[in-house]
């Protein structure tokens, strides 16, 4: 039976990626009438390799950190033109938009683009063979960040780039997960509805440099939401609110599956649970208080 | 119409005339007064295009290439520092083949850190595949605007285009000029239709896709031969704006003044304002100046050049290591033109090899600011009679 979906198949992904995954879903809620643009990482080399392209909507790629930037253009033209329903998606991995093209998006938020802007967060440089990002999180062991006698992997926290586009004064933030597609489908087509600039934060699995099992992305991808170590939330118009609320995973079930944390010791293990904990409880607390984002700004 | 303007409101002026839809920037000394005019236009409803305040020149750059591809009229301005950071996609949106026009306010490169005028910046870019125009005056740098619109937009080029003007020697001095009338702006320049695919959910296409060995070297190649071939097109905007306007300048690649002498200097820019008054009190030299370093006018420098004893080249500019850049590829036209007579276009006839090739010296001068006078210029004639071919010297 021929596809009907707007990323077409025969692309150049690993088994059980999750980026793919993730874009399936995300152009399954979008539609037909977006334009895409797309920052140089996986998912742009493997799905249009020349004179082929599995983008079924029209799509742009012109370096790694400017995708935001091109958007922002193409937005401003198609108003031009008079159209005010195409609708623009700026797309990029963790490296493309939380750091190499952060300043990008960082511009686009404030200038209050009429945009989407999505992160398809794999926490690495995965394209260039699984480098540490500034998605990373802590204790993983990336190949420049790698475990050893003097190494757990990475010293640092992860980026909280939603948190940051918040702080931006964004009407629509969102953190999602392709294991949640329902709920991933739903917050694009909400994002989609807002006008003024959307960003989406989607933790996307990658079995080649989490050194997990292809089969299992959308185990793992749900075990990190379960476990806490990515919140599903939504953050409309400055309010808070978590779309899943129910942790009944421990950090060290989420991590067990996945050979990037395998070095890490149990007293390590433990401060990430106790990190998971706390900031579970932040954002239960926030969540509760009603406390402004865009307001307090 | 005759009016008295600063060189960069005259290129907001000319800008505006050709109405661009999408307008990014990013402020950089000397370039900033004309992104304040055009910005300005907008606030006062007289210029009717999106403008977006980008928060780089990366950004900027970037912006008007996704406004481009969606199939509009697109504009940008930058200098030096802000320029070197387009660096990347600068390479890009030639190989996107998107005609893209943007003025350079010529400034020197840091460190050390400078804002006074050289041609640095734009040099260093020569290789990324974008036409370079250099204006030698303010009424240049208005009609140029002109003509680079519709040289890009050509279908046989479409490429972006960079109109070079010197940073505050031209963007900063005010005099009278001719601002073109609308209505004839309009019959010179049609609106822009682009003749391939753009970004349009109609017709979904996908550009600038990832390209492996066996096709990239060709996409390389259809940009040099675009590129090459976008000569014919910059003669043909040169011409055409003549016969409309009254004003042109020299073929629209190079532009000879009293030529006719043993010695010719080639230079590019404001400097050969200097270099005419100079050359008018003196018997011995001529001028050629260089209007269009991308595509290079090899052809027209083989033939204009042969006979000569002595070529001497300014650059305003270094390659460091080296020489300028001008003068090693003056140098080079004329070796080939030695060896061989065939003609290094496969457009045009064969030209004719030089009957005796000339010697051929470098001088740089002018770096960040520093001011060429007259004066200079003499000295630089009686010492290239003295140097021996291949011999650069710096104009401290």
């Amino acid at each position: 039976m021929p596809s009907t979906d707007l990323l077409a198949p025969g692309h150049r992904t690993c088994a059980g990626c999750g980026p793919a995954i993730t874009i399936r879903e995300v152009l399954r809620a979008a539609g037909p009438d977006i334009i895409v643009c797309e920052a140089t990482g996986c998912m742009e080399v493997t799905t249009t390799p020349y004179p082929e392209s599995s983008w079924k909507v029209p799509w742009i790629h012109v370096t790694f950190e400017n995708a935001a930037s091109v958007a922002s253009g193409v937005k401003a033209a198609l108003r031009t033109q008079g159209n005010d329903h195409t609708q623009v998606i700026a797309l990029g991995g963790d490296g493309g938009m939380v750091d190499i093209g952060f300043a990008a998006v960082s511009g686009a938020l404030e200038r209050n683009e009429d945009i989407l802007i999505i992160t398809y967060d794999n926490e690495a440089y995965a394209n260039t063979g699984v480098q540490r990002s500034g998605a990373t999180p802590f204790g993983a062991s990336t190949t420049t960040s790698p475990a050893g006698e003097d190494s757990i992997g990475k010293p640092e926290w992860k980026k909280n780039l939603p948190m940051i586009a918040a702080a931006h004064g964004c009407k629509y933030v969102a953190t999602a997960s392709p294991a949640f597609a329902a709920d991933l489908q739903n917050k694009i087509k909400k994002a989609l509805s807002i006008k003024g600039v959307k960003y989406m934060h989607i933790l996307a699995p990658c079995p080649i440099g989490w050194r997990s099992d292809s089969s299992q992305t959308i185990q793992i991808a749900k075990a990190a939401v379960q476990s806490g170590m990515w919140v599903l939330y939504e953050i409309e118009n400055g309010n808070f609110k978590r779309t899943f609320t129910q942790k009944t995973k421990t950090v060290k079930e989420y991590l067990t599956p996945q050979g990037r944390f395998k070095h890490l010791k149990d007293e390590q293990i433990a401060k990430m649970q106790e990190h998971v904990d706390n900031t579970w409880k932040e954002l239960e607390n926030l969540e509760k208080s009603g406390v402004n984002l865009v307001r307090i700004l | 119409m005759r009016t008295v303007l600063e060189g960069s409101r005259a290129v907001a002026e000319a800008v505006a005339l050709c109405e661009p839809k999408v307008i990014a920037a990013y402020p950089i000394t000397p370039q900033t007064h004309i992104v304040e005019d055009l910005a300005k236009m907008k606030s006062d409803g007289k210029l009717k295009a999106e403008y977006i305040e980008s928060e780089s020149e990366f950004s900027a750059l970037s912006s008007i290439i996704g406004a481009s591809a969606t199939g509009v009229r697109v504009y940008t301005a930058t200098s030096s520092q802000g320029l070197a950071l387009m660096h990347e996609v600068l390479f890009a949106s030639a190989g996107l083949r998107l005609p893209l026009v943007m003025t350079v306010a010529n400034r020197a490169l840091s460190a050390p850190l400078n804002i006074w005028n050289d041609q640095q910046d734009s040099i260093s870019e020569r290789d990324s595949g974008w036409i370079q125009i250099y204006v030698e005056t303010n009424q240049e740098a208005i009609d140029s605007h002109i003509h680079a619109f519709k040289i890009a937009e050509n279908s046989k080029v479409l490429l972006p285009i960079m109109v070079c003007m010197d940073g505050f020697f031209l963007t900063h001095t005010t005099e009278p000029l001719d601002v073109p009338e609308k209505k004839d702006i309009d019959k010179f320049l049609p609106g822009y239709v682009p003749k391939y695919s753009t970004l349009d959910p109609k017709n979904p296409k996908s550009i600038g896709s990832f390209v492996y060995p066996q096709f990239y070297i060709n996409a390389r190649n259809d940009i040099d031969v675009a590129l090459k071939n976008s000569a014919e097109a910059i003669k043909e905007a040169n011409r055409d704006f003549g016969k409309a306007f009254g004003r042109s300048y020299g073929d629209g690649l190079i532009e000879e003044y009293k030529n006719d002498k043993k010695i010719t200097i080639i230079a590019m820019g404001s400097v050969c304002g200097a270099i005419r008054d100079a050359i008018d009190l003196r018997k011995d030299a001529g001028l050629l100046r260089v209007r269009t370093y991308r595509p290079f006018p090899r052809d027209d420098l083989i033939k204009k050049l042969s006979g000569k004893s002595t070529v001497l080249v300014l650059d305003k500019a270094v390659s460091l290591g080296n020489s300028g850049a001008l003068f090693s590829e003056v140098r080079d036209a004329l070796y080939s033109a030695k060896k061989s007579s065939r003609s290094a276009s496969r457009n045009s006839k064969p030209s004719e090899p030089c009957s005796e090739k000339p010697k051929v010296v470098g001088f740089i001068a002018g770096l960040g600011g520093k001011d060429i006078t007259t004066k200079d210029i003499n000295k630089m004639i009686d010492s290239a009679k003295k140097m021996k071919d291949g011999e650069t010297e710096w104009f401290e």
